[in-house]
């Protein structure tokens, strides 16, 4: 039964893994389909883990924490679309600045006022938010396979968790269903037409960019918040770019876009279960080729083994309005 | 909005010189804001890192010790972005050039001494072009966008050679992972040696001839881009791939040249480091280096002479940066990373931010003077 045991940690850990994720991914799918390259979300994401946590901490609850990442976030989102929407700067040039800003900025404010190390002082019970057992999770416990499936993979995550799997929806309905995100589609496809058609394209840019920076706080707080209760240097490890990864990998769709990061997910929880167990025939695999899974992957999907990726027509490209 | 103005009116020092300076001084404005944030004094700072990088003998060697590493990472940084391409794994790539640099050292010690250090020269760029070859084939044949694979490499990197000094490469009488020391005799003279030699005493100071070697490969880029046939099919495809391609250039063939030539530069930062100064590849050595000449590069326009420009006042910040950071408890080393994502903000991405109203400025001053 221990085999049994492995793999439903594995699945939760896969769940728990994926999430910051799937905030990040979607949050650059509303700056992708709109035609913005987004690489910042790993700055971004630290930002919002620096500004949760010591938020949380100085305010006393990981609600108001949360709330300080979405305003440090969009305002980042809006700097991006000040310069690469308003002034037409390069795009992937002013995601590369907001990356190395905040590495340098999160990690000095922190030493500059916690002490040396730049890590924020660990958040306490009420400064963090909890695992939540869902209903009946205790009761249900004994029912084979669907019980256990229930209580010991589905329940007993952060609100966060919970919250990122109800966003893959709304999000497809979001871009998919409605005039807005229609619009958003169509000026990454083609803004000259929407120009034409009287749609503002920067307002619908700067709108997209907004949602941008609310979603990936989410992500930023669930690692400060959540799974880790302080912020320490350079937290998010690349996240963001696995994230924009996925989303790339998910042909900037949501449904696929969420299976390629429960795939990184699920890699990055075997990857952990994997260090220092002796496997058959291969025995032991020295600790660093087993960290370094997730980001061979990452390029192994990349390099578009499963067909290549088509981007968003205009993305990358600053609209510059005729006449 | 201001009004364009015709740009072949405007003089080449007002694009090239004025509007690059008013966005760094904008950038540094910012950063004192920053420190203000961090609880200390900017104008202090200033004081500091001025005395720090210029106030004595061994401070200025140092912050040529870092200028020399600078320009190695931003000629890295800015011959991949002639070709419109973002190098953003110098990191990796030096750490990789660093292994050539020791791999041929230790090796082939035996060989006369300048044919060693060539050898050595060369391994750092081979073994860095090889780093950045994976890359390059992606972003060429299969789309994958080259900032997220050389990211991607930077960190595989780090695994990689973590796994080298722990496990394959370590010497084992040393307490930490890392390698045996490099002979003695190959070791790069130091400059405070050669200071001796003329009866200047400096007490310690990374600085090498590698600085000389820095100086050399800068004219080889500006010789390669501008004067070449390579250089400028690079630009080309930089410029607009489908005039390129019109004009029978490959854009791919260029894309894996122009990353080979990146990433051999960036290899380059190993010869300082491990030939110069540590003599044996040391866990995590390029210590952000590269990183760091992404702004180096933006801020000199991507031109040899104002990357040695942008080299050089980033050597000031370190070193100068290195002062503050022990006088002033609240400023730590990263709050010089941070400058440098604030200058790739100004000198880069909101390079237009004031260019028109600037540009018009002028054009207008010269016409008036014109006139009169």
């Amino acid at each position: 039964m221990e085999f049994m045991s492995d793999i439903v940690s594995l699945l939760s850990a896969t769940l728990r893994i994926s999430t910051p994720l799937i905030f990040a991914a979607m949050a650059g799918l509303f700056a992708e389909r709109s035609g913005v390259i987004d690489f910042g979300l790993e700055g971004k994401m630290l930002a919002a883990a620096f500004v949760a946590a010591t938020g949380a901490y100085f305010l006393g609850s990981p609600w108001f924490g949360l709330i300080l990442a979405i305003v440090c976030c969009v305002s980042l989102s809006l700097l991006h679309g000040f310069a690469s929407v308003t002034h037409k700067g390069d795009q992937v040039v002013s995601c590369v600045a907001i990356n190395i800003l905040m590495i340098g900025l999160t990690t000095a404010l922190a030493a500059a006022w916690f002490g040396e190390e730049g890590l924020t002082p660990t958040l306490n019970d009420d400064q963090r938010f909890f695992e939540i057992n869902l209903p009946f999770a205790d009761a249900l416990r004994p029912i084979p396979i669907l019980g256990t499936i229930y209580s010991d993979i589905i329940s007993g995550h952060y609100i966060f968790v919970y919250i990122a799997y109800i966003l893959v929806p709304i999000v497809y309905w979001v871009v998919f269903k409605t005039s807005f995100g229609l619009r958003l589609r169509a000026v990454g496809e083609n803004p000259s037409a929407v120009d034409t058609a009287g749609i503002g394209v920067y307002a619908t840019r700067y709108k997209a960019l907004m949602i941008n920076g609310v979603l990936v706080a989410f992500a930023g707080a669930y690692l400060s918040t959540a799974i880790n209760a302080n912020f320490f240097r350079e937290m998010s490890a690349g996240r963001g770019y696995l994230a924009l990864a996925a989303l790339i990998f998910g042909k900037w769709h949501p449904k696929t876009a969420l299976l390629a990061c429960l795939l990184f997910g699920f890699t990055d929880a075997l990857q952990i279960r994997l260090q220092g167990v002796e496997l058959p025939i291969i025995g032991v695999i020295p600790v660093q080729f087993i960290q370094a899974i997730p980001y061979v992957l990452t390029v192994v999907l990349l390099a578009g083994f499963v067909g290549k990726a088509i981007a968003p027509r205009a993305i990358g490209q600053p609209y510059i309005k005729e006449g | 909005m201001a009004t364009l103005v015709d740009k072949s009116k405007v003089p080449w020092w007002v694009s090239n010189l004025i509007v690059p300076l008013i966005n760094l001084i904008l950038a540094l404005f910012v950063s004192g804001l920053f420190i203000f944030i961090a609880g200390e004094n900017p104008i202090q700072a200033v004081k500091l890192i001025i005395y720090g990088s210029f106030g004595y003998i061994e401070g200025f060697a140092y912050t040529l010790y870092y200028t020399t590493n600078f320009i190695f990472t931003g000629l890295a940084f800015a011959v991949a972005f002639h070709c419109r391409l973002f190098n953003i794994g110098g990191e990796g790539q030096a750490y990789l050039g660093g292994l050539g640099v020791f791999l041929v050292a230790f090796h082939l010690g035996f060989l006369p001494l300048p044919i060693v250090w060539l050898l050595a020269i060369a391994g750092s760029a081979l073994f860095g072009a090889a780093w950045a070859f994976i890359p390059a084939y992606l972003q060429a044949y299969r789309g994958s966008h080259v900032v997220i694979t050389t990211i991607m490499f930077n960190f595989i990197a780090s695994a990689l050679m973590v796994y080298l000094l722990v496990d394959v490469i370590r010497d084992t009488n040393q307490m930490g992972p890392q390698t045996a020391s490099v002979a003695k005799e190959l070791w790069f003279p130091m400059f405070k040696d050669i200071a001796q030699f003329f009866g200047i005493k400096i007490r310690y100071s990374p600085l090498n001839i590698s600085f000389f070697l820095a100086i050399i490969v800068s004219f080889l880029v500006w010789f390669l881009i501008w004067r070449t046939k390579w250089g400028y099919e690079m630009r080309a495809v930089g410029h607009n791939t489908r005039a390129a391609v019109y004009a029978g250039i490959s854009p791919n063939r260029n894309i894996i040249i122009a990353m080979l030539i990146s990433g051999a530069l960036a290899g380059m930062l190993g010869v300082n480091e491990i030939l110069g100064v540590h003599h044996r590849v040391i866990v995590n050595f390029p210590a952000g280096y590269g990183f760091t000449g992404i702004a180096v590069a933006l801020m000199g326009r991507n031109h040899p002479i104002g990357i040695f420009l942008g080299a050089f006042l980033f050597g000031i910040l370190y070193q100068g940066g290195s002062e503050v950071t022990f006088d002033m408890p609240n400023i730590s080393r990263y709050m010089f990373v941070a400058v440098q994502g604030v200058i790739i903000l100004f000198s880069g991405a909101l390079e237009n931010l004031f260019r028109p109203q600037i540009e018009s400025f002028f054009v207008k001053r010269l016409n008036e003077e014109k006139v009169v």
